[in-house]
């Protein structure tokens, strides 16, 4: 019965096609709406590294003015200074851990036909490459060496790579950043952690890094950071000044896979402070943090209140949408109310004409789903117009497309239960004679 | 084939209370064709309606086919609607959407039979009704004699054991009123019981007997032997269809 029920869904929606349009029109505009708000929270809040969020931590340490908090109530600072970034590297008992900041430079193709554009450097350890789950087109992470001795090493990201050498293999090859030359060790696949977990500094859903370089670099080459830098008091004007500093500028990230190893880990930030102390740093009280990745989004407030209010909002609409569908519902089914009471004066029970009308609704609901899919994806591309950085949030994944006609079918089944309980109550005798 | 006892129906509305049917009682053999008249308002209708199982009653009992019928449920009522009874109704209450074939197909899908049965049974129906060239037209597209035509085909293709007609000649000019009323009687005359209400003198002559209804009481049963010799009259050019 169903493919019955389908074409006569199908011939129903044919006879009066501005009737159809118009509640095809309803959903699609309240699964637009609901899926567009729906999308961007459900980028905002979903876990960038699922294989392995629970297990890596950000490590927060209190070096802060001993009169005043980071931020009230008592906040440790999210970020490291420079010193104690390299001493947890040398000296923490992680299996993996790693160092970052973000800077600026130029990178000047070797092609001088080309012309010399900025990049966003990402200064690390090459253990951000293993840590984070980076997939490698080409190449891979530098050698431990580089790490240790400073070598001019670099990473590209898949679209720089594409900028540089038109998107071939540059393993081997050169690219001047920083005014010096560095060997190409690898070129990472499109990556883009949504949202970027591991530097949520200066927005959480911006694209990733353009280039990689080892963080051994920072001293040599006189790296300036380009990320947002916190300090309390001040230091002197040359590069080594800041990098003794008590400013906090780096990210530090640590993987810790068992519950003894975040102990024995938090045990030995303690102890590093407690060291610190006696050479009269860190006069504010023990106030270490490891916090895995989702504790670290939520501890960011990466998903803000007000977006969660909007999808309300949002949904709110969907609701306001259905009702005027179940209205259109009710007046089209009850127009045609002879019909089912000729179908059940020929053999038709309740169950067959309740489910005739659903199996309409459900087609109504398919199609609206489809036109919000496409409203959904106007409504990305302009949330994606209006906020620059929200780029990563506006991609209507194939999840989402299922979900937008889910949604659309669940909602115009439940607006269109009554319209189609009332179809099959209502008295078979009273139609037949008046049709 | 039809057996109504003390039968009872009440409409109730807030503020009126309307006895359709009072301790009625009818017998319908296997086979006859019956005519049922009455003012407006009498009840025939009504009695149409719960003979068609299309409406419940409160009290008596109704045997159909040998079976007590009083008291079941939708499903069952449906079933046994879709299975022996067919209905021609006055305004044909044909589906706009459809056209003549599937028309005639609407009380077999819901019998669940196979494709193949159905087109057989469809073709054949609209065979016996003249209608088998017009299979694709919609109902807006036939005159309202072709129309009813095609009401009867559809009652025709669920080969039931009780036609149930209402006025079916009501919208229908007398030339065709009689083609059709012959139609009828010639699917009487292969073992269909036939309940027909009308207003028509002359069309209840077609039947067997006639039973008049006033006030929701039958109250004048006519011997099949009068109409049964009216029968035999020529009223209208018959159209040579074999049934």
């Amino acid at each position: 019965m169903f493919f019955y029920n389908l074409r006569l869904a199908l011939l129903s929606l044919r006879r009066n096609p501005a009737l159809s349009a118009l509640m095809i029109g309803a959903i699609a505009v309240g699964i637009g709406a609901s899926m567009t708000m729906f999308t961007v929270y459900y980028l905002m809040s979903a876990d960038p590294i699922p294989q392995k969020s629970a297990h890596l931590y950000r490590v927060q340490l209190d070096n802060w003015d001993p009169d005043k908090p980071y931020a009230p109530p008592d906040k440790a600072p999210e970020q490291m200074t420079y010193r104690d970034a390299v001493s947890l590297m040398k000296q923490g008992p992680a299996p993996l851990s790693n160092a970052m900041f973000r800077s600026f430079t130029v990178a000047q193709p070797s092609d001088k036909n080309k012309s010399p554009f900025p990049v966003r450097v990402r200064v690390t350890y090459r253990n951000f490459f293993p840590m984070f789950d980076t997939p490698f087109e080409y190449g891979g992470a530098w050698g431990k060496s580089d790490d240790a001795e400073a070598h001019q090493v670099v990473v590209l990201s898949n679209e720089t790579n594409e900028r540089l050498f038109g998107g071939e293999n540059s393993v081997g090859k050169s690219v001047k950043l920083y005014h010096r030359y560095f060997k190409v060790v690898g070129v990472l696949k499109p990556w883009r952690p949504t949202p970027r977990y591991y530097d949520l500094t200066a927005t959480a859903f911006a694209k990733p890094d353009d280039v990689y370089v080892p963080l051994s670099l920072t001293a040599p080459l006189q790296i300036q950071p380009g990320g947002i830098m916190s300090c309390w008091k001040s230091n002197g004007s040359d590069f080594q000044s800041l990098l003794n500093s008590e400013c906090v500028w780096l990210q530090f990230w640590v993987q810790l896979d068992t519950p003894t190893q975040v102990a024995a880990y938090k045990s030995f930030l303690d102890d590093y402070v407690r060291e610190q102390k006696k050479l009269g740093r860190f006069q504010r009280p023990l106030n270490n943090h490891l916090r895995n990745v989702m504790q670290w989004l939520d501890y960011e407030h990466v998903v803000a209140s007000d977006n969660s209010i909007l999808l309300g909002l949002a949904f709110m609409f969907l609701a306001v949408c259905l009702v005027n569908m179940m209205g259109l519902l009710l007046a089209k089914f009850l127009g045609r109310a002879a019909q089912s009471g000729v179908r059940r004066a020929l053999g038709a029970s309740r169950a067959m004409i309740f489910y005739q009308h659903l199996v309409e609704v459900a087609v109504i609901g398919f199609c609206g789903g489809l036109a919000g899919l496409a409203l959904t994806w106007l409504g990305l591309r302009l949330v994606s117009g209006l906020y620059r950085n929200y780029e990563g949030l506006t991609q209507l994944d194939p999840t989402l497309a299922g979900i937008a006609i889910g949604i659309a079918l669940v909602a115009a089944l439940v607006a269109g239960i009554y319209p189609a309980w009332r179809i099959c109550r209502t008295s078979v005798a009273m139609h037949l004679k008046t049709q | 084939m039809l057996d109504m006892t003390h039968i009872n129906k009440v409409y109730r509305t807030d503020l009126v209370e309307t006895r359709a049917l009072r301790d009625f009682s009818l017998h319908v053999e296997e086979g006859e064709f019956v005519a049922v008249t009455g003012p407006s308002g009498s009840g025939k209708t009504t009695f149409l309606n719960v003979t068609g199982l299309l409406e419940t009653f409160e009290q008596g009992e109704y045997r159909l086919d040998g079976k007590d019928v009083s008291r079941l449920n939708d499903n069952e009522r449906s079933r046994i609607r879709n299975e022996k009874i067919g209905f021609i109704f006055q305004s044909f209450n044909l589906i706009p959407d459809l056209d003549v074939f599937d028309n005639v197909d609407v009380p077999l899908r819901y019998r669940g039979l196979r494709a193949a049965e159905r087109t057989r049974r469809i073709e054949q129906a609209l065979e016996v009704v003249g209608l088998a060239s017009r299979t694709k037209h919609l109902p807006s597209q036939l005159s309202g004699g072709q129309q009813q035509r095609v009401a009867i085909a559809r009652a025709l293709a669920g080969e039931p054991r009780l036609l149930l007609a209402d006025e079916p000649t009501g919208n229908v000019d007398s030339l065709m009123a009689r083609e059709i009323l012959q139609l009828i009687s010639g699917i009487n005359e292969y073992g269909t019981t036939i309940i027909m209400v009308t207003h028509d003198p002359e069309m209840a002559r077609y039947a067997h007997r006639n039973v008049h209804i006033m006030d929701g009481q039958v109250t004048e049963l006519e011997p099949a032997d009068v109409h049964l010799a009216a029968r035999q009259q020529p009223i209208g050019a018959p159209d040579g269809r074999s049934l």
